[in-house]
């Protein structure tokens, strides 16, 4: 260990120094036979330089639930330029060959060496001078192109869809931008990925893995060859193929129906949880946004304000009206508030509110089968009453509350559900919190009554309104909807084949089902019955606010052993039975039989022809 | 308040012998670091110039924004030449905890930018706050060895000085940047100076030494011999020996050792004609003997440092069997590769080893003379990444060849054999620390950048002082090397 003594220690002062002195030494000696002696550096650069180019996956292909394909690629090119290589040449020609005016050229040569709009920006380094040509734009050009010097063709591959049809569910893709490739470093500047519908959702399986060859060039930029016979080139892996568990024909057809209507349709198999169809209307064809026109077309329709962008199946939030009725039951019955037997009055309204809400006529008292089957206001909020202002159950309306409120969590409501698809939005159930703070801490059931029909502050977007259908179909529980049936090779995520129970058990279902079968039978929807299935149904005429009252229906079929559930809600479409049911209706039949009868096909021609909201987007004018 | 006292009432913050300090501070270093930032810049002006592009002065390019920060430092150190020299010393601690809190902020405010949490970004300002770490920890380190009775081989002070160390550290390391953070090894540097016994830097040295042979023939036998085991336990043997030999002088039992193995092994030759010997456990057999024999010896004699010696010969066999463990499943992944790379075990020029053979392309086309300033290609080709900031000194070899790159090495140690002479003369253990903290970490980053520019070591993310791109580094280092002029020059005032 030696002395600690100060003379020792301030010898160390040599030590150190040493160190430094033999570090730089090696250095020196390093450079020496890097820079001197060794001539093999100086024959690379000046023969030889990797040229890493990228060789592009394709992307993961998209079928429908029964493998008729939707989505495919096809070939394209791009004409890249390397600034350096560039040399006079006649830009007239060039122009002319690529359909551009000279400011369009000069304006994209500008925005290439603009650092700020093109960080990676070198004039070594090819940059995409213009993009989408198809063949025969390239065919053109490939023939010219050695009066061009500076100019290439690279192939790239676009999206191609089969049907103009399920937009916001496909959803498109479109080019990374800085922020893209600051978050995952897959990603430089000009790739794409994908923006929305289940392009974004899944766009780390559809992408596939970039593959790399490494090539030799010279000073001159000019390539030499494959450096060690592409000993060290990394193949591209392909995408994986994606099966929706969507029905295209289903979903043609829902487009169809909703033409000059806002508002969606969303069908699940209860059994499984997976999304039969999911039409948002107004809509686009998905090839609008694919290409050149691209940038052009997603500003039209960003600017439109029918906003056609939006998927209103996951993003729109509406009021349930009478289709929240069923939670209402179950939540009473399994709470012991009411049982099959309980009757409440109604004389045309909520008689505990002076008769608001109104009602229509129907026999009176009544019990939960028939009210369900009648949609009778009152006696859902008599429920309500009975359930959050008698102190013999909870000792404060705010505890009473939130046993409500966790019944419709539950039941998929206020939050979301966790589709597969980007931009699902949670929907509104409030909790005692918000009405304390709203009314100061005094309310009772009739401050708050509206709940209980599903108007007020209930908001829910339609997939989470077809969800709670598919519980009552399967009798207390969902599985999370999902849109994507099959990956290639990989196993779907077990949040997509796990049950999900709601806190009502299936007894009381039964009941709630039987009413909802009434309603068929001889209730409020009986024009939803499909001759030889059993259809059970409820509708929603949900109060707005804005403008005519909202049309909704949910249903699904048969009684027993569900195929399908469904949620149809159109916006300003007046009654529930006006155009919900009819909807549902067809959708359900198109389904369950695989066609439509004489008489549902007349009933299509006159709902795909009327009107509800003139003016808007629609499957007549949707080309731009 | 105490604190708003004491700097209002009680502390002249600002020195009023303003004209003083230009007589007695170090101008050489001051020369020497403005030469430096000058060519510095020029080789950020090579590294992204181009011919059709943006200005040289222009504020948007690369060369116009360092040319402001080259501003601001001279602003910085007007301001650290102006404060009063105990300043550093009163606040240190306060500097010291201000730069954790920050460091520990970072983590959870900085973006990810490309796997690293380590950059806090202020509207169209980005701030790397770990750079500002070093002086801020080496002067906490200096005024906790500046305290009446404080050594280094007092256990509790030695655990202090580590923690200090350490802290900054692990927050760096959270912030997913392992190359900022292993900078702080430099401290051992000083503290070997500072009485630290030898024996950590040469256990350090032995384990790189150990680590490297052992991964270099882990895969190599000859017959059935484990080549790495035995290269790496015969210098195990070696070192004990030597360490017998300096420590105790103890000829009889380097006889008796360099015996017995000399033995063992002529007896394994003569085995090795019946059946086939793996000479690694003949020597691992010899390796464990000398072991008993040194506890032995320790107990006969009474004496504590064979018993020392023998724990060293245990340990390293123990880190050799180690290795391979640690390095599969300790290091990520592109470590394990960047390792593997810079001691030739893996050639793989699409990617990890892609920088560093562009860079010895770069730096070897240089030649002699280098193509002259503005004329590299190689560097412009863009393919090596980071070419203005981690990979300067790529840019320097290609432009100004081997006589350029060369003289940048010796201007580096010309300043940090300076820093040491200037860390001698002063009279305060506090001035004296800070010193050698300043020479440490311009030393380690000259040896980890350089290294890995030249294919020496792996690649570690680290900037070379003065030359690459970068405000936060630039500021970092001006910092760091001007409080120290300004604590040399008041050096006979206290």
């Amino acid at each position: 260990m030696g002395i600690n003594s100060k003379y020792t220690l301030e010898n160390r002062r040599y030590v150190i120094g040493g160190a430094v002195v033999l570090v730089i030494l090696i250095f020196i000696i390093r450079l020496f036979f890097l820079q001197v002696v060794d001539n093999d550096y100086k024959a690379w650069a000046d023969s030889n330089a990797f040229l890493k180019k990228t060789l592009y996956p394709s992307r993961g292909i998209i079928y429908d639930r029964n493998g008729k394909l939707l989505v495919y690629n096809q070939p394209s090119y791009e004409v890249m330029l390397i600034m350096r290589e560039v040399q006079p040449f006649d830009t007239l020609d060039f122009c002319n060959i690529l359909s551009i005016t000279k400011e369009q050229f000069i304006k994209r040569i500008a925005d290439i060496k603009n650092r700020r709009l093109n960080p990676g920006y070198s004039s070594y380094v090819p940059q995409v001078f213009m993009n989408h040509l198809s063949a025969q734009e390239c065919g053109v050009l490939q023939e010219k192109l050695y009066k061009f010097p500076g100019f290439y063709i690279q192939n790239r591959t676009i999206r191609e869809y089969e049907y103009p049809y399920a937009a916001h569910l496909l959803g498109n893709i479109g080019e990374v931008n800085r922020r893209d490739i600051e978050k995952d470093s897959y990603y430089v500047q000009g790739d794409n990925s994908g923006r929305s519908g289940v392009e974004q959702s899944y766009e780390e399986i559809l992408r596939g893995v970039k593959g790399v060859e490494i090539l030799l060039r010279d000073a001159h930029g000019r390539i030499k060859g494959r450096y060690e016979e592409g000993r060290h080139d990394v193949a591209p892996v392909s995408g994986k193929n994606l099966t929706l568990s969507i029905d295209i024909e289903l979903q043609a057809l829902g487009e169809k129906l909703m033409r000059n209507k806002r508002g969606s349709i969303v069908m699940i198999e209860p059994e499984t949880g997976e999304v039969l169809c999911m039409v948002s209307s107004p809509t686009y064809d998905p090839s609008l946004l694919v290409g050149r026109q691209r940038g052009k077309n997603h500003i039209q329709l960003a600017k439109n304000s029918d906003t056609p962008l939006l998927n209103r199946a996951i993003m729109g939030y509406y009021p349930p009206g009478s289709t929240f009725k069923p939670t209402q039951a179950l939540t009473f019955l399994q709470e012991n508030v009411i049982t099959t037997e309980t009757k409440y009055t109604c004389a045309h309204g909520y008689t505990f509110r002076g008769g608001k809400p109104a009602c229509h006529g129907h026999a009176s008292p009544l019990e939960v089968k028939y009210a369900l089957a009648t949609s009778c206001n009152s006696y859902f909020c008599w429920g309500l009453h009975d359930m959050i202002d008698s102190r013999k159950r909870y000792p404060n309306v705010q505890e009473a509350f939130e046993v409500w409120k966790n019944y419709l969590v539950s039941m998929g409501y206020g939050y979301k559900l966790g589709i597969d698809l980007p931009g699902e939005k949670r929907g509104f159930i409030p909790n005692s919190k918000y009405y304390d703070k709203y009314y100061r801490g005094r309310w009772n059931s009739s401050t708050v009554i509206s709940i209980a029909i599903g108007q007020g502050e209930i908001l829910a977007t339609p997939l989470q309104i077809c969800n709670l259908t598919a519980t009552i179909a399967n009798r207390g529980y969902f599985i999370t909807p999902h849109v994507v049936k099959e990956i290639q090779d990989t196993p779907l995520d077990t949040l997509y084949t796990q049950k999900r129970y709601t806190m009502v058990d299936r007894k009381n279902y039964e009941i709630v089902a039987e009413g909802m079968r009434n309603a068929v039978l001889g209730g409020t929807c009986f024009n939803a019955a499909i001759p030889g299935i059993e259809v059970c149904g409820k509708t929603g005429t949900a109060e707005n606010p804005h403008g005519k009252d909202h049309s909704a229906f949910i249903g699904f079929a048969p009684y027993h052993n569900p195929k399908v559930a469904i949620c149809v809600y159109v916006e300003n479409g007046g009654f529930g039975a006006t155009y919900g049911v009819p909807i549902g209706k067809l959708m359900m039949e198109k389904y369950l039989t695989g066609d439509l009868s004489e008489a549902s096909k007349l009933l299509e021609e006159n709902m795909s022809n009327a009107v509800v909201s003139p003016n808007i987007l629609s499957l007549s004018n949707r080309e731009l | 308040m105490q604190l708003f006292h004491l700097i209002y009432y009680h502390y002249p913050i600002v020195s009023y012998r303003k004209t003083e300090i230009w007589k007695t501070v170090d101008w050489l270093t001051i020369i020497l670091y403005v030469i430096m930032i000058i060519a510095g810049w020029f080789s950020i002006c090579g590294a992204s110039y181009e011919f059709d592009n943006v200005g040289l002065f222009d504020p948007s390019g690369r060369p116009g924004s360092q040319l402001i920060w080259m501003g601001l430092s001279v602003g910085l150190i007007f301001v650290i030449l102006m404060l009063e020299s105990d300043f550093f010393d009163v606040f240190a601690y306060f500097i010291y905890a201000g730069i954790i809190l920050l460091l520990i902020a970072t983590i959870f405010l900085a973006p990810d930018i490309k796997g690293s949490r380590s950059w806090l970004v202020l509207g169209p300002l980005r701030l790397q706050p770990a750079e500002f770490a070093k002086f801020a920890t080496a002067l906490a380190v200096a005024k906790v060895m500046n305290t009446y009775g404080f050594r280094l081989t007092i256990p509790r002070n030695f655990a202090c000085v580590l923690t200090l160390i350490f802290l900054p550290m692990v927050c760096i390391l959270l912030q997913q940047e392992t190359g900022s953070a292993l900078v702080y090894l430099a401290f051992f540097l000083m503290l070997y100076r500072e009485g630290m016994s030898g024996y950590f830097l040469l256990s350090g040295v032995c384990a790189v030494i150990f680590f490297v042979v052992s991964m270099k023939f882990s895969e190599v036998t000859a017959g059935v011999t484990a080549i790495g085991e035995l290269l790496v336990s015969s210098l195990i043997l070696l070192i004990s020996v030597l360490l017998v030999q300096i420590e105790r002088k103890d000829k009889r039992a380097v006889q008796v050792i360099l015996g017995t193995t000399a033995v063992t092994f002529l007896g394994g030759f003569i085995t090795s004609f019946f059946i086939p010997v793996d000479y690694s456990w003949i020597s691992i057999g010899v390796l464990l003997l000398t072991v008993g024999y040194l506890i032995f010896l320790s107990i006969r004699n009474w004496v504590w440092h064979y018993v020392l010696i023998a724990l060293f010969a245990l340990a390293s066999l123990a880190f050799m069997f180690s290795v391979e463990y640690v390095f599969n499943e300790i290091l990520e992944p592109h470590q394990q590769v960047r390792i593997m790379v810079s001691l030739g075990l893996k050639d793989d020029p699409s990617g990890a080893g892609y920088n560093v053979n562009q860079s010895k392309i770069a730096i070897g086309s240089g030649g002699f003379l280098g193509k002259g300033f503005l004329n590299g290609t190689q560097t412009k080709l863009k393919y090596v990444p980071e070419q203005d900031t981690d990979f300067i000194f790529c840019t320097v070899g290609e432009e100004q060849g081997f006589v350029g790159a060369t003289s940048v090495l010796l201007l580096f140690g010309a300043l940090i054999l300076r820093l040491i002479v200037l860390a001698e003369r002063q009279t305060i253990p506090f001035n004296r620390v800070y010193g050698y903290c300043v020479a440490s970490i311009f030393f380690f980053h000259l040896a980890i950048n350089v290294g890995m520019v030249t294919g020496l070591t792996p690649v570690i993310g680290i900037p070379l002082p003065f030359f690459s791109y970068g405000g936060s580094s630039l500021w970092g280092f001006t910092i760091l090397l001007f409080i120290f002029l300004r604590l040399d020059a008041s050096r006979r005032e206290r």
